[in-house]
């Protein structure tokens, strides 16, 4: 037996094709770095290149409009603290589904959401349409101390967030860049987004982005 | 493919020496991956019992870098890229050495790769528990991180494919055509799905929005799974599967057609994790058609492996080396029937967002990935130090047992989680309503979380089995002398 890394011919057997027309590839590792670029290529260009190009998918639904400085404050925390770990913020389109959290998610809903935070998982409740649905009071004392509201929930509690100024300094370059990303933003409102969230703690700003969530569509 | 004996792909010639292997590197990463995994389950540990308790956040004492949203993060960071990348790196060049009869390309590059991606692992065991965060599932490190494992993963490429093109045999061989697509999958999923505009050192706002993000996210997220979790893992198998079981592989013709056909089919399945969202219908239906279509290309890999075995079954009796090696293959093959299964539409609408997702990844990273890891380590270390074998294999046998019955406790336990959970969400009352509010089915789930977290502990103190069995194989090769140099044989001309 001849003892190498070669298909042996005795077990592929002369009428294996398949066996002879790689040859070509496995000794050729230039051939085999081409082609392995080429066949996980295809799957990203079909599935990912035309959602660039569809209207209802970038552009905004009507009444949607930018976060305002506190509100990406407020999302900003969102990301920070992990929230999307466990909740999602999109609603499927079924009955049991749309009863429970509102009317399904739209595509436009979501042009704005840089990253998008739909989730995977849900240990608690979706939150694509929270806003509007407690008061700021109740949120505030949720997240200080969830078990004082829902006795059962596993939820952590978040008590730091309202010891916490947000940090005005770091606003406008974040609406800054947004609006290079092309986010609809003045630019009284990127130079302005320090003020628009002095003396304010991140409690006030996490409540502010959850009130608005979902909140474009009814 | 019965020209591949355990003996021929590293016999040594005693003619002409041509030099040794690096396995210094090769040290490095496998000592590593063994102290990755304990910090990576024991966090997993963690936020399994914060789910049940969740007093164990800390927030009230002031702790918020301990709370579950920092660490879940830092969990699937360290299993996924510190243990299981530390594996892929040990493993990948190990074996392109062993199969290329040649010594790793540019050794401090090599170096550079190791010291490099234990700098991305200290950065994000850092950063994740401050906060800092880019907000996307399995990509969370914030991008000065993702610079520098961009650098050392197109060293890792330059290094691999290096060594590949310098190889002293003709044909490359099956392990290294999953360990290349892996690498080459790998860095052009990070590239793509990175893509920010930075704010400030610490803060980057994603490059996509919406709906593109999404898709981006998760075309990465699935085939993180697909590539590094699968691809990789599948060239370790092609390696010390018939290693150890001293039998060629079973199909050379199979290989050729599951590896072009699971490379090809990987990328199209992301859609599935993103069903009934605000995605259009028709890239999510291609998304679970190609979804279904992997399970061919996925057992086609699993036949192979354990197939290997034919005419050797009894070596599973007494070899648990071998045991850790094809139970994960059994693994791999009942997780890669689930995926698809859970990516039909109508099955979907009820497990996703549910802890049967959970229980579907753990499945195959506890027995699919968890196992073919410690099986290849088992291999590698004693050799790598001197040793005929591990320190203790009766702790081996423990370790094997203890790992398996956890895994057992944790899927089944998330299984009934899940499916309690979607039926409880779906469920309406005689007059239509609701039948339960949120509330009612996190209460129903607590018993199940108790469950897992036994379960996970167990696989946890396995791994903690394995770290004592490593450090006792490593004194004792040390004591013994300086560490082997392996040396390179000389190729017969006939293969060249």
């Amino acid at each position: 037996m001849a003892n190498d890394n070669k298909p042996s011919p005795q077990v592929i057997g002369p009428s294996s094709r398949i066996g002879r027309s790689h040859d070509k590839i496995e000794t050729n590792s230039f051939l085999m770095i081409v082609l392995i670029l080429a066949v996980i290529s295809v799957a990203g260009l079909v599935e990912i290149v035309p959602l660039f190009f569809k209207k209802s998918l970038t552009q905004p639904v009507e009444g949607l409009k930018p976060y305002t400085a506190l509100q990406l404050a407020g999302r900003d925390v969102y990301i920070r603290e992990g929230c999307f770990t466990c909740h999602s913020q999109m609603i499927r389109p079924f009955h049991a589904e749309t009863m429970r959290y509102g009317h399904f998610s739209l595509a436009g809903e979501f042009v704005y959401d840089r990253p998008f935070q739909w989730g995977s998982k849900r240990t608690g409740p979706d939150l694509h349409r929270i806003g509007g649905r407690y008061s700021d009071e109740w949120h505030r004392q949720h997240l200080k101390d969830p078990r004082s509201l829902r006795p059962y929930s596993n939820m952590p509690a978040y008590p730091w967030l309202a010891d916490r100024m947000v940090d005005a300094q770091s606003m406008p370059a974040r609406l800054g860049a947004l609006q290079f990303l092309g986010h609809p933003y003045t630019d009284e409102e990127v130079t302005g987004a320090a003020q628009a969230v002095e003396g304010k703690t991140e409690m006030d700003a996490l409540i502010a982005y959850l009130q608005v969530l979902g909140t474009a569509v009814r | 493919m019965s020209a591949i004996t355990a003996d021929a792909l590293s016999r040594a010639h005693s003619d002409a020496q041509t030099g040794i292997y690096n396995d210094k590197v090769v040290r490095q990463f496998s000592v590593m991956a063994v102290v990755w995994g304990v910090v990576g389950m024991l966090v997993g540990v963690t936020i399994a019992a914060q789910m049940i308790w969740p007093a164990l956040n800390l927030g009230q004492f002031g702790l918020e870098w301990f709370s579950f949203g920092r660490l879940r993060p830092l969990h699937t960071n360290a299993v996924i890229f510190a243990f299981g990348g530390c594996v892929l790196f040990a493993t990948s060049y190990y074996v392109v050495q062993r199969t290329c009869q040649t010594r790793l390309f540019l050794g401090p590059l090599a170096a550079f790769t190791f010291w490099g991606w234990q700098l991305v692992i200290v950065l994000a065991a850092i950063t994740l528990p401050l906060g800092l965060t880019s907000g996307k599932e399995y990509a969370e490190l914030i991008w000065p991180i993702d610079i520098l494992i961009t650098a050392v993963w197109v060293s890792y490429a330059v290094v691999f494919f290096g060594t590949l093109a310098t190889r002293k045999i003709k044909h490359i061989y099956v392990a290294n055509w999953f360990f290349g697509a892996f690498i080459l999958a790998v860095a052009l999923l990070h590239v793509v799905n990175s893509a920010a505009v930075p704010t400030s050192f610490w803060h980057a706002y994603s490059a996509y929005a919406g709906v593109q993000d999404a898709m981006i996210q998760w075309w990465y997220g699935h085939n993180a799974v697909g590539f590094f979790l699968t691809a990789g893992f599948l060239g370790i198998m092609y390696y010390f599967i018939p290693k150890q079981a001293e039998r060629p592989i079973y199909s050379y013709r199979l290989s050729i057609v599951h590896f072009w056909a699971l490379i090809f089919t990987y990328m199209w399945a992301g859609p599935h994790h993103l069903h009934y969202t605000a995605l259009p219908d028709w890239t999510q239906s291609i998304g679970m058609v190609f979804s279904l279509i992997l399970l061919a290309p996925s057992w086609g890999g699993m036949i192979n492996g354990i197939m290997t075995l034919s005419g050797a079954w009894h070596k599973l009796r007494d070899d648990p080396i071998l045991r850790f090696l094809i139970v994960s293959l059994s693994f791999y093959g009942m997780s890669t029937f689930e995926g698809p299964m859970m990516a039909i539409k109508t099955v979907n609408a009820l497990s996703h967002y549910t802890d049967w997702t959970i229980g579907h990844v753990h499945s195959g990273a506890l027995g699919w990935v968890g196992l073919i890891s410690m099986g290849a380590l088992y291999f590698l270390i004693p050799r790598l130090f001197g040793q005929k074998k591990m320190y203790s294999v009766p702790a081996i046998e423990l370790h094997f047992w203890i790992a398996c019955v956890g895994i057992v406790l944790y899927i089944a336990a998330m299984w009934i989680a899940g499916v309690t959970q979607g039926l409880m969400w779906r469920a309406l009352a005689e007059d239509g309503t609701l039948a339960y509010t949120f509330s009612e089915s996190v209460r129903a789930t607590y018993p199940f979380y108790a469950i897992r977290l036994v379960g996970g502990a167990m696989y946890f103190s396995g791994m903690c089995i394995m770290a004592w069995n490593v450090w006792m194989t490593v004194r004792m090769g040390l004591k013994a002398g300086p560490v082997p140099q392996v040396r390179i044989p000389a190729v017969d001309p006939v293969h060249a």
